[in-house]
């Protein structure tokens, strides 16, 4: 018997003459072979009493140096916006917390009605009439729409812009390695997809094309001429989108794209050291039936009361098996109940303001770091909520190690993906980021560069 | 449970309400137009809810109180592993050290995640019997199209190319999504009249062709299969791999293990056998476990504990890795739940699990035996169980008038989530039962009467189950007018 | 739902289909049985105008709310018509299998196939 479990001896005793059995390993070496049973102990150390487990645990915390110990600058796909109290709250709740995908509508209102209202929000984020009810994540999510292009037109080639994240890149070229597509890529020119070079590498065999609003240096790309630069091919035009710049951004149902999709993170979830989160996934009335994952729908029940339910479910591998329009078997509910919940905190102005405060602070913040000296605007495009510079001659690493000494994280090395750029620098906001923290980043930043150089100089 | 009328977040609220209010701007402002183009610019605001913060609470907690759920009452769905979630694992994946924890902080900044990574994969190894893990995919399903991707790999590392993935008529619908997924076609093993794989079918279909068999052992008749060394012979005789599905892991752990049976790669679902709250469908984790041969070939990036005790990220630790299957590292907060488990049952505790889990079920079906059940609702195959079983409500539709899907609606009225419905496939009217381990004998008790009870009211008044459920927040739902005319979103007017 | 029946002026292929043939072209359609057996039809993907149906192969998937079912051709030809109303009103399949439930018209390619199909009460026969 351990915490978790309650069986006394006298219960033992009664179920084992219940049974018809003599003790607990009859029903296993009845069952197992005597080859292929373990006949010893598991190589694991011994259970320990919760508040020795808290304690394990918390130490392996204090071992981390999280957004609550720095001031972070640091994005990339992850961003450390603030996490309401309701969210704690609401998803703490047992109700929303411990049942399984509801497969039984009678007793799941409550989950279903939440997917269905997170459907509708992440269509008016979007633009977009059609949205599941979640997916795994955003690169994945990238991924699985890679997926739904090879099934909608079978057409072999995915032109994908460098600006998508390097995860996505990788993952998409992970899967389609697997359903047999083959990805051309698309270079960037001043911090955005080279539009030429775009519309040369789309013909009648692209299957999709795949960019990221913002991409990932941070540069408001022209999705309308990038999805039109495919409009004369068969390609589901892909954009990967960070649901927090939508407040401010041009939807994507409005630029032109098929299928919309991006990491939900930013919508109330936590950093969690890269997940759980969850992926959107919204797309054109064309592709409902070709959907990945669950999607809820409204219905009356027997008395004709209003009600939710799962559907559309003949998509799915549970029915549909090998032909199937994704393996996926749940969704990301409790993520996305964070993601609706989020929205909903925000509300139809907040989620305007929250855009508008980021793209006041990001320009502030770009411009204070550019005039500092060693330090470059990689680009010069619009930028929403994050920034690449450059620090000539710098070792990145270096500086990001100097301003962590000094308690600022300043942000992503962005040669750690990208050879072409040694010394790029991704800066990220949130609202959690306020001017005396930039002020701060401008300060610890400017030093830092200043001392590297001074390194450099000397080394040299 | 909550029986108001069902009106959504966006029906609510009133225009200029709002629950957030945002930072003052603090640094100097510049011309809107001038930072971000009007042609970039979005024309109208989302049409999201506007609501106070009081009347969003409200709204939630109610539809909250419109769901079942595992700390009320018993949920023996069969397969999904519904055991009891402890509440210090939401303790300590709530401290900020994990949960603000960026995933791109750099390796000697996130040393605690690292090692707790480390520990977990250890872990996990040691219980499958495979010494290689990675922990990146989101969910079981996710863990299988990696298991196979990795099967792709390694035939073509050999300069192979196979066609086919063996899986059995039982298997989880997954398991042949996937094998499309990752562009192999699925051949279908059947199944011998005890509920284990048929040896012969498997010998005419093995060939130089098959690149996998996907099997589930125990399998989804909750049948442990006994030929599982000769399976695994035919098998690796034809050069494929042996994949484990992990679903039902939480029949064997400490009792048997995948990597001894001669499997090559295992997933996990973190949110069965190593208890995450299922959370309304989501999230869970599905790591992998590999075989030494298959180890090359697994998802970078890799965590490597140097010879210093400090640990490292390295992104090319797998030298001929599949790549990525997502962003960034997996499913931390998932992980740090279930290391806390390990941590609280070690090595007795979870092998205890397993023989629980085993008595349970077990026990339940012995109940419902001496209830006289099992002439209405025979056990589908053998006479033990591991820790679910597969009942047959043929007999029961046949005698009674009441199919499977009536005796479920009508559990729902006893307060028990029903089991698993019509799955598996194979078994007519098959109700898929797994009390787990967490559960008390009483609680079993109980719900054999339970069951005992509604064949007894169904001989008496079989329209009693057809028209249940009575007591729940809506009655039996119009799947069909859904699937007709779907309304997937609440209608706003005329935009979108 | 309408009553079992299996109209004689029909002809049948054992794969619960129908063909009702005038000269050289035919409606295809699914049986009584069919349609009972799939329960409440929800959804017909139909094929394309101009694309070709073999005799007992799928030309089409009818899905209820939790299965799907390939439609097999009972003769071969192309596709010159299709049902589009039941995009709208799928459950015409249930309601009126052998009328407002047609699914295709095809023009046949080998009238040679019609001596292979069955009449009303050998298809009958088949169902006990």
């Amino acid at each position: 018997m351990t915490q978790y479990t309650a069986v006394t001896d006298a219960d033992l005793a009664e179920m084992l003459s219940a049974i018809g059995v003599s003790s607990i390993q009859e029903l296993f070496d009845r069952q197992i072979p005597a080859d292929v049973r373990l006949g010893r102990s598991l190589d694991l150390p011994a259970g320990l009493p919760e508040q020795e487990v808290y304690a394990h645990l918390r130490a392996l915390a204090a071992g981390n140096v999280s957004a609550e110990d720095e001031i972070t600058f640091l994005g990339a796909g992850m961003y450390d916006h603030y996490v309401p109290a309701v969210i704690d709250m609401l998803l703490g709740r047992s109700e929303f917390l411990t049942p399984y995908t509801p497969y039984q509508p009678e007793v799941s209102q409550g989950n279903l009605q939440a997917m269905f209202e997170y459907q509708t929000a992440i269509s008016e984020l979007t633009g977009l009439p059609v949205s599941n009810a979640s997916v795994y994540e955003g690169p994945s999510a990238v991924a699985s729409a890679g997926y739904l292009a090879r099934l909608a037109n079978g057409k072999p080639k995915f032109v994908v812009s460098r600006g998508l994240h390097p995860h996505s890149r990788e993952t998409l070229q992970t899967y389609a390695h697997g359903f047999g597509a083959e990805i051309v890529e698309v270079p960037l020119r001043d911090g955005v997809t080279d539009p030429e070079a775009w519309a040369a590498a789309i013909d009648g065999e692209t299957g999709a094309v795949f960019f990221q609003q913002p991409n990932f240096l941070g540069a408001v790309e022209d999705a309308t001429a990038l999805a039109s630069a495919a409009k004369d091919s068969p390609a589901v035009v892909v954009g990967q989108y960070d649901p927090i710049p939508l407040g401010v951004l041009k939807p994507p149902g409005e630029c032109g794209v098929d299928v919309c999709v991006g990491e939900g993170q930013t919508l109330g979830n936590r950093l969690d050291f890269g997940g759980p989160s969850f992926g959107f996934f919204a797309a054109t009335e064309a592709y409902l039936r070709r959907m990945p994952g669950r999607i809820a729908g409204e219905t009356v029940d027997a008395d004709g009361r209003r009600g939710f339910v799962l559907t559309l479910q003949t998509r799915e591998q549970h029915i549909r098996r090998e032909k199937a329009t994704s393996n996926i078997c749940t969704a990301q509910a409790l993520n996305a109940l964070a993601g609706v919940v989020y929205l909903t905190w925000l509300g139809k102005q907040g989620l305007v303001d929250l855009g508008e405060l980021l793209l006041q602070r990001t320009h502030y913040a770009r411009e204070q770091l550019v005039a500092l000296d060693g330090v470059e605007a990689l680009h010069s495009q619009p930028v929403v909520r994050e920034f690449a510079l450059s620090l000539p001659g710098c070792d990145v690493a270096s500086v990001i190690r100097r301003c962590q000494d000094e308690g600022v994280n300043p942000g992503y090395a962005l040669g750690r993906d990208y050879d072409e750029l040694p010394d790029g620098l991704l800066v990220a906001l949130t609202e959690q980021r306020s001017k005396a923290d930039i002020d701060r980043l401008v300060e610890v930043l400017g030093a830092a560069v200043a001392a590297e150089r001074t390194a450099v100089g000397a080394s040299a | 449970m909550q029986r108001d009328r069902a009106t959504t977040i966006f029906e609510k609220g009133a225009p200029g309400r709002r629950a957030f209010v945002a930072p003052k701007l603090d640094v100097p402002e510049v011309d809107r137009d001038s930072v971000l183009p009007p042609r970039f610019r979005r024309d109208a605001a989302a049409r999201l809810p506007e609501v106070s913060e009081p009347e969003l609470v409200r709204h939630y907690v109610k539809l909250s109180r419109r769901n079942f759920d595992l700390d009320t009452g018993f949920y023996p769905l069969g397969s999904c592993t519904m055991k009891h979630n402890p509440r210090l694992h939401e303790r300590v994946a709530a401290l900020p050290g994990h949960s603000r924890l960026h995933p791109l902080q750099s390796p000697e900044r996130s040393q605690g995640a690292l090692e707790l990574m480390y520990n977990l994969e250890r872990a996990l190894g040691e219980v499958s019997g495979l010494p290689h893990v990675s922990l990146q995919p989101s969910a079981g399903s996710h863990g299988e199209l990696a298991g196979v991707l990795l099967t792709r790999a390694f035939h073509e590392d050999r300069g192979q190319t196979r066609h086919k993935v063996l899986t059995p008529d039982t298997a989880h619908g997954t398991n042949p999504a996937t094998v499309t997924m990752a562009g192999f076609e699925v051949v279908k093993v059947g199944t011998n009249p005890d509920g284990g794989v048929d040896l012969d079918d498997l010998r005419a279909k093995a060939d130089e062709d098959v690149a996998c068999l996907m099997l589930t052992n125990p399998n989804t008749l909750g049948v442990f299969d006994p030929n599982i060394t000769e399976i695994a012979k035919i098998v690796h005789d034809v050069g494929a791999t042996l994949y484990y599905d992990g679903a039902n892991l939480n029949a064997i752990m400490g009792k048997a293990r995948p990597g001894d049976m001669g499997f090559d790669i295992v997933h996990f679902n973190l949110h069965k056998s190593f208890t995450q709250p299922h959370g309304g469908g989501g999230p869970g984790s599905g790591p992998i476990a590999v075989s030494e041969r298959m180890r090359p070939y697994l998802m970078n990036p890799r965590i490597v504990k140097q010879d210093d005790g400090v640990f490292d990220l390295d992104d090319h630790g797998y030298e001929k890795s599949i790549g990525r299957l997502r962003g960034f590292q997996g499913n931390y907060g998932c992980f740090v739940r279930s290391y806390a488990y390990i941590c609280s049952l070690g090595a007795d505790g979870l092998t205890d699990a397993s023989e629980t889990a085993v008595l349970n079920a077990n026990y339940l079906l012995a109940k419902l035996k001496e209830h006289g059940v099992a002439d209405k609702l025979p056990l589908a195959f053998g006479d033990l169980c591991m820790h679910e079983f597969v009942l047959s409500g043929s007999p029961m539709k046949k005698d009674l008038g009441i199919k499977t899907l009536d005796l479920a609606k009508r559990l729902l009225d006893h307060g028990y989530h029903p089991p698993t419905v019509y799955f598996p496939l194979l078994v007519d009217e098959a109700l898929l039962v797994e009390p787990t381990e967490t559960e008390t004998k009483e609680t079993l008790d109980g719900f054999a009467e339970a069951i005992a009870q509604i064949l007894a009211e169904a001989g008496d008044d079989p329209l009693i189950a057809q028209n249940a459920p009575y007591t729940t927040p809506v009655r039996r739902m119009d799947e069909a007018a859904a699937a007709k005319r779907p309304i997937i979103r609440q209608p706003l007017g005329d935009a979108a | 739902m309408a009553d079992a029946s299996y109209p004689t002026e029909l002809l049948y292929h054992s794969e619960h289909d129908w063909a009702r043939i005038d000269g050289d072209t035919a409606v295809f359609g699914i049986t009584w049985y069919a349609q009972d057996a799939l329960g409440e039809v929800v959804f017909f993907d139909p094929p394309e105008v101009g694309s070709s149906v073999s005799a007992g192969e799928s030309y089409a998937e009818v899905e209820s709310v939790k299965a799907v079912s390939d439609v097999v051709a009972p003769l071969s030809g192309e596709i010159v018509e299709v049902n589009l109303g039941l995009g709208d009103t799928p459950e015409n399949i249930n309601n009126d299998p052998y009328g407002d439930g047609w699914m295709v018209k095809v023009k046949l390619s080998d009238e040679g196939e019609i001596a292979s199909l069955l009449d009303a009460a050998a298809y009958e026969a088949t169902l006990s």
